[in-house]
């Protein structure tokens, strides 16, 4: 205690009076803004990766689950779509960044086209997360539900592809009280075309060629597939007919993938609303020369920092729920 | 060093040369102004903690004479004190709203909020905080949480009434109790809003903390108060966002239909459609962020204490580096220790000898700070203001409850305890009555600082020893009443014989409980009278070291009239002396941190 040392802070990175680490406050805060968002969202994934463990043996796959492509009805184009979309959302970052260098050699008109660029990409992105979401609720095949809760999905026995419910069920009269699987009442137009649990007992009794799998996954990670008397047992235990999805049931499988993915891909979809509303602001800012009066693009700079932090979010997103 | 120099200059050198014609709304509502947004906070903080803390004295009251009608219970409870006596439903929702508003609404906001608008800019000598308008939007967020909260209070089937921790299945099924409908929306609302207001005020605090420190003010020249009110900001930011995914799952589990917590439910021989959910889940969730908010509950109750003891003890405080290192261990530690909540919730054995690992590793830091305090004050020259009392006061409160935390986590020793009054003892001690002490020695020791004024001395003698005393009278017989089994949250313990001897304790309990809630009133007193009619304070009235006490006494735009004082030394050189055995500065045992090194002086290494 008693050595003199000296501890003078002239010049000192930490010395006060200065930035330490040059960086003016507004970008710090998006930093550590940056920082509690990223928890947020590590919430959301650990609890989604808690409930995945759980259900490790019977979870949907994604493979058959998003393997849909504008203008290519019927063909199975798994993952192929969300490969494209991921890129455009990157590729607006890649725009940002340029946005951003452009800025700092004080180039305005370079700066507003790569926002603008910018701009477009994170709309495509939120058109295709809302046709994603559309195909989603709609869903391909239906499915019926058990007693249990448990999901049965329906497969051609020669082809081994999966059918749809209206490739061997006709709709009775008695769906007309039903209700869709969205839960709410049918429409009267609708109402033609919706399926009673009986009818498609009857469909299944009709065509030979139906078998039923289940959720559970065999040992190379496919769905368990029930032989024609299994199948049969299996249905009378059916309560409900399910199409598409919602946040209570889905012909996916279990509750929860349906829950996680509206939840998850919801709340980064609305972050992504959130940066094209900023980035639109910044755009109109740029053109109007507002930080050309300031001799500094610092805000484009910030705005861009929480845009690359939504696009990393949605690389994890992606990897988690389409990648494994 | 020019380019350091001018650096600082561009964002609040310069901001006091022109002074606006304030309005009304500007001054006193929405005001950008750090120490106005300071009262604010410390006002709002004290309306809230009335509340908090007349609830807890009805529930007390029932306690100790269940089932008993009083008049005050009518008056307060209306129709959930039919012919006065309590309702079962309104206990539970008064215990939860009590937790809440204490622990996040008084203890978070009212604390942090107050002492954090407050020092920061003054202690590092900056003219006001990174960002005056998100101050001031912080604080009118937390305004209006506070507002959703109480308003709660007045919801036809009552306020959510889950416990503090809100665990679902309880919380997330409107048919599971009363309170689990519109209370408990309006509860979640109130907290996500009140989340949103914390991550505004420690976004700020933290990049003042690091970029508007003035020159010459070194990271290890700051004062204690502001490295631990720097640490709690990052506590908050890391660990509420992570109650906000939480509490967004569970708005969705309540509102619309999802299963995230929730599974295979039975009510009134219906069977419920979720399937598949956890509410262990939420429990780690809330628990990631539970834990980590009992030290941003505490930390700034131990800065404050390191300040104001060094202080009056006229010594420095022992092991300064020490104690920076502590409250970084502290926070660290505090994020991986969750697990010892859920010892019981059929959780992993082996994952809870894990958490009860992390969680003894706690004692370590706490130690280091309790025996720093302690060395501080030894052979000091002791100034026994109200200030020191509330000081010294959690010391002794820091020490007695976390001596029960060493048990509690312990996971083979919690399962005997676990969930009764034992449990409610520490945590009153640990962070409820340490953290209070550390409010209202802030509060003593600052209060010249925020209103020009002292408050009575004598009036702040009668309510520390009274509180002392009552505080201690409440929670240490509450340990006994634990270790005897009875369980918490319980409504009334008559049912149960094994119980029967446990009555006359708890009746005492609740008299120190009235008798400490009445002497509060004393302190409101000498607040509100001294604030307008107490002694004109001077400019330093506790001969301090620090920063703020070289600011006029007037509050004015900007703190400093003139340039910003240059730091020349650390912010505690009390009753140093030169090598011929003088006083630094004659005849004053302090030397303020602005006063450059003096002739003869030597430079310590702290």
């Amino acid at each position: 205690m008693e050595a003199t040392v000296t501890t003078a802070t002239e010049g000192k990175v930490w010395g006060g009076g200065n930035k330490p680490l040059n960086a003016s406050y507004g970008k710090m805060m998006i930093w550590y803004f940056i920082l509690s968002d990223a928890l947020t969202f590590s919430g959301f994934l650990a609890a989604y990766g808690l409930t995945r463990f759980k259900f490790i043996d019977s979870w949907p796959i994604a493979d058959e689950v998003f393997n849909h492509f504008p203008f290519l009805h019927g063909v199975d184009a798994p993952m192929y779509y969300v490969a494209l979309m991921t890129f455009i959302l990157i590729f607006s970052s890649v725009t940002m960044v340029l946005a951003v260098d452009a800025g700092h050699q004080m180039k305005k008109s370079k700066v507003a086209w790569y926002m603008f660029f910018t701009v477009i990409g994170g709309l495509i992105f939120l058109g295709s997360q809302a046709w994603e979401w559309k195909n989603f609720i709609q869903g391909t095949y239906g499915a019926v539900e058990t007693k249990g809760g448990q999901i049965l999905q329906f497969v051609d026995a020669g082809t081994g592809e999966r059918l749809a419910l209206s490739d061997f069920a006709v709709p009775g009269s008695e769906a007309k009280q039903g209700v869709n699987a969205n839960g709410m009442s049918a429409q009267v137009e609708e109402a033609e075309h919706i399926y009673a649990v009986q009818d498609i007992v009857d469909g299944f009794n009709t065509h030979q060629n139906v078998l039923l799998r289940t959720e559970r996954l065999d040992e190379h990670g496919h769905k368990t597939l029930l032989t024609r008397e299994q199948s049969a047992e299996k249905l009378k235990n059916a309560v409900h007919v399910v199409e598409g999805a919602n946040l209570i049931r889905n012909e996916y499988g279990n509750t929860q993938f349906a829950d996680f993915f509206f939840f998850i891909t919801g709340f980064h979809g609305f972050h992504v609303f959130t940066g094209v509303v900023l980035n639109v602001i910044i755009f109109f800012n740029v053109i109007l020369g507002t930080y050309e009066k300031r001799k500094s693009y610092e805000m484009v700079e910030k705005v861009g920092l929480y845009w690359h932090f939504v696009d990393l979010v949605w690389v994890f997103v992606f990897t988690f729920f389409y990648l494994v | 060093m020019s380019a350091i120099a001018t650096a600082q200059a561009d964002d609040h050198a310069q901001d006091h040369g022109h002074h606006h014609k304030e309005t009304f709304i500007s001054k006193y509502v929405f005001s950008y102004d750090h120490k106005m947004i300071s009262k604010q906070y410390l006002v709002t903080g004290i309306f809230m903690g009335i509340i908090g803390i007349m609830m807890s004295l009805l529930f007390r009251m029932q306690l100790a004479w269940p089932g008993e009608s009083f008049a005050i219970f009518e008056v307060l409870l209306g129709k959930w004190a039919p012919e006065g006596v309590m309702d079962p439903n309104i206990y539970l929702a008064l215990v939860t709203i009590h937790g809440t508003i204490m622990v996040f609404f008084v203890l978070t906001a009212g604390l942090s909020g107050t002492f954090s608008n407050l020092l920061i800019p003054l202690q590092i000598g900056a003219r006001d905080m990174a960002s005056g308008f998100m101050n001031m939007v912080s604080y009118w967020l937390f305004f209006l949480s506070c507002v959703i909260m109480v308003s709660s209070i007045f919801v036809e089937a009552g306020p959510a009434a889950a416990g503090w921790t809100i665990y679902p299945p309880l919380s997330a099924l409107p048919q599971a109790q009363g309170g689990s409908g519109l209370g408990m929306t309006l509860w979640l609302i109130s907290m996500a809003v009140f989340i949103a207001s914390s991550l505004l005020g420690s976004l700020n605090y933290i990049v003042t903390v690091l970029n508007l420190r003035t020159k010459g003010m070194s990271m290890t020249r700051l004062p204690l108060t502001i490295w631990a009110l720097f640490i709690t900001a990052v506590i908050g930011v890391v660990s509420f966002p992570v109650l906000l995914s939480a509490a967004l799952l569970l708005i969705f589990d309540r509102s619309f239909g999802t299963s995230f917590f929730l599974s295979d439910i039975f009510i009134q021989g219906e069977v419920l459609h979720y399937h598949g959910g956890s509410p262990v889940l939420f429990e780690h969730l809330f628990w990631f962020l539970g834990h980590p908010e009992v030290y941003i509950v505490l930390l700034p109750a131990l800065g404050i204490t390191s300040e104001i003891i060094a202080t009056n003890a006229r010594k420095p405080i022992f092991g300064y580096r020490a104690m920076v290192a502590s409250i970084l261990a502290i926070a660290f530690l505090s994020t991986i220790v969750w697990g010892h909540h859920m010892f019981v919730s059929g959780m992993n054995p082996f994952l809870g000898s894990v958490f009860t690992f992390t969680t003894l590793l706690i004692a370590i830091p706490s130690a280091v700070k309790a025996f720093n305090y302690i060395t501080t004050l030894w052979k000091g020259n002791l100034q026994m203001n109200p200030a020191m009392l509330f000081s010294i006061g959690l010391v002794s409160t820091f020490i007695t409850g976390g001596l029960t935390g060493i048990i509690l986590g312990d996971s083979t020793l919690d399962i005997n305890v676990h969930d009764t009054y034992f449990v409610v003892a520490h945590f009153h001690l640990v962070m409820g009555i340490s953290a209070i002490y550390g409010f209202l020695a802030g509060v003593y020791h600052w209060f010249p600082k925020m209103f020009g004024r002292m408050l009575n001395k004598n009036l702040g003698y009668v309510h520390f020893w009274v509180t002392a005393v009552c505080a201690y009278g409440i929670f240490f017989p509450m340990h006994f009443v634990g270790m005897a089994g009875l369980p918490r949250r319980y409504y009334t313990n008559t049912n149960f014989p094994i119980f029967d001897d446990l009555m006359d304790i708890n009746v005492v309990m609740t008299v120190f409980a009235l008798i400490a809630g009445a002497v509060q009133v004393v302190f409101l007193y000498n607040f509100f009278y001294s604030m307008f009619y107490g002694e004109k304070a001077p400019r330093n009235p506790w001969k301090s070291n620090t920063l703020e006490w070289t600011t006029p006494v007037e509050h004015i735009h900007g703190n400093w009239p003139g340039e910003i004082p240059e730091v020349h030394r650390w912010a505690y050189d009390y009753s140093k002396t030169k090598e011929n055995g003088e006083y630094v500065i004659a005849g004053q045992d302090y030397v303020p941190q602005t006063v450059p090194l003096q002739e003869g002086e030597e430079e310590l290494n702290h």
